[in-house]
């Protein structure tokens, strides 16, 4: 199972395991990672899964759609060129050691 | 604390309980054999078979434990005895409470027809009639879905995708007639003929007859005849408000609680689909099915456990997932007198106003109206059919003006 690091706001890492094939988001909110709320249980319909991405890791994550574009402009921290939704990133084997950091607030 | 139900409504109450600093005991007890799980995509993801169980699982079990939480599986609760403030399991056993919370949710109305209780008749509610379904549905080739609302309408995509032949049996003259404008029913409408889905109107099933080569006849109030491998029955739900009542507490379509989850037990409060509850935007008390009520109300019965009287007035949200549309809606605007459409033929959001204000929006594939609306909505900012109708006009501008 990949490890995935989640950096809350104010700097603490937690690393956990996630089966490949569930979302970021998945994985984060049954292994109880706070910082993520997905109100809508990952149908990229509400903006509350938002994460930042940086590079080198931004480029290996599947492109946008534009349903993911357009609900990038309502989260609630505003978006920054490494944000995505947890909710639309597949975790997959070369994603072990991905590092993704929490906005300070969903909603 | 006691929480009796374990769906969405009763692990947020359990979880608020635990932030908000309840120290003491605090179990949650669910009837089902499994953890607290999410019920939006047991009509899509789930029943189309691309879910592990996992995967619709709010929290593992080690989630609930970390916080202390007692969550009991396959546990019925039988009666609540106010008097010795006390809940009694069907084990017999008696769990003492301090403060008290029902989350009981709600059940599919049974198809009041001779034959439904066939086999071949399925209702969606559970995991295990999810489990139940996606089965009956891998081997079905003719599926007659009953009733055009939001259950039926997914089930219907799903059987669809899945290559099943599909008639949809509607009552009224349109789809989610209770939920939804015309314009947006009319597209949905369009959606499913175009996938093949046979749509029939103002008709009713009369009966369901087995044949002898299996399935099932189903007999049609406009004379019509479908033969059917499996039928769905989507016809509404009931609120599970009997141990309520049993326990003397105030009844009505739902278990009447005030703007603070309270029933008229002051240990008691009740959250989610099994509650009558008066939401301070509205003028009238509701009992709503969704998701967000069962998250939002359970935060304020929390809060009235913990002694925190905080008034409910959260905008009620839903959506609904068909084929790669996505239907989403916030507020609720069926009483409305002027309807303008923001965006194109297969992305756009319908604004309903009443005398001038803004109620509701319908969303079709525009997410980002979708939250910016709530968000408008939430804050009760002013919006005018004109702006609303402009796409060159930024809704957005309209959040950041604190006068707007």
């Amino acid at each position: 199972m990949p490890k995935i690091n989640f950096v809350s706001a104010d700097g603490v890492t937690r690393t956990v395991d996630i089966p490949a094939g569930w979302t970021l988001m998945e994985g984060a909110i049954q292994n109880g990672v706070d910082g993520i709320t997905a109100e809508c249980g990952g149908g990229c319909a509400c903006a509350t899964c938002h994460v930042l991405v940086s590079t080198p890791w931004a480029e290996q994550l599947p492109p946008m759609t534009p349903a993911e574009n357009d609900l990038l402009e309502c989260t609630a921290v505003p978006r920054s060129p490494q944000s995505r939704l947890s909710c639309q990133i597949p975790v997959t084997g070369p994603l072990e050691g991905l590092t993704v950091h929490l906005p300070e607030r969903q909603t | 604390m006691v929480i009796i139900g374990a769906g969405q409504a009763g692990l947020q109450i359990a979880e608020c309980l635990r932030r908000g600093g309840h120290a003491g005991r605090l179990t949650l007890l669910g009837e089902e054999p499994w953890p607290p799980y999410q019920r939006p995509p047991l009509s899509k993801k789930y029943l189309a078979g691309d879910l592990a169980d996992e995967r619709v699982f709010c929290r593992p079990l080690a989630q609930l434990a970390k916080q202390e939480i007692e969550f009991r599986a396959n546990t019925r609760v039988v009666a609540i005895d106010r008097t010795a403030r006390a809940v009694v399991l069907a084990s017999g056993e008696r769990l003492a409470y301090t403060g008290l919370a029902i989350a009981t949710g709600a059940r599919p109305r049974a198809l009041p027809v001779a034959g439904a209780e066939h086999p071949a008749v399925c209702y969606l509610r559970g995991l295990q009639d999810a489990q139940g379904l996606q089965a009956k549905l891998v081997r079905a080739q003719q599926v007659v879905v009953i009733g055009g609302g939001f259950i039926g309408l997914e089930v219907a995509a799903t059987a669809r995708e899945a290559g099943k032949t599909v008639s949809v049996i509607e009552g009224a003259d349109r789809l989610m007639a209770r939920a939804v404008a015309p314009g947006i029913s009319s597209y949905f409408a369009q959606t499913h003929r175009a996938r093949g889905v046979d749509l029939r109107f103002g008709c009713q099933v009369s009966g369901l007859v087995p044949v002898a080569a299996g399935g099932l006849r189903v007999e049609l109030s406009d004379g019509g005849v479908l033969h059917a491998d499996l039928v769905v029955a989507g016809v509404g739900a009931l609120p599970n408000q009997e141990l309520a009542a049993q326990a003397g507490l105030a009844c009505a379509n739902g278990i009447v609680v005030d703007e603070y989850a309270r029933t008229n037990d002051p240990l008691i409060v009740a959250a989610g689909d099994c509650t009558w509850h008066v939401n301070r935007r509205y003028p009238a008390p509701l009992r709503l099915e969704s998701v967000q009520n069962a998250v939002d109300q359970a935060k304020i019965a929390a809060l009235s456990l913990l002694g925190v009287a905080q008034p409910y007035q959260d905008l009620p949200w839903f959506w609904s997932d068909q084929y790669d549309v996505k239907l989403q809606i916030a507020g609720l605007s069926l009483a409305h007198d002027t309807t303008v459409v923001r965006g194109g033929s297969e992305a756009f959001s319908v604004f309903y106003f009443a005398a001038g204000a803004l109620v509701g929006v319908d969303s079709i594939n525009r997410p980002a109206d979708h939250m910016l609306a709530r968000k408008l909505l939430s804050a009760g900012r002013a919006v005018t059919p004109a702006q609303a109708v402009d796409l060159a006009f930024d809704l957005k501008a309209l959040l950041q003006d604190p006068t707007g």
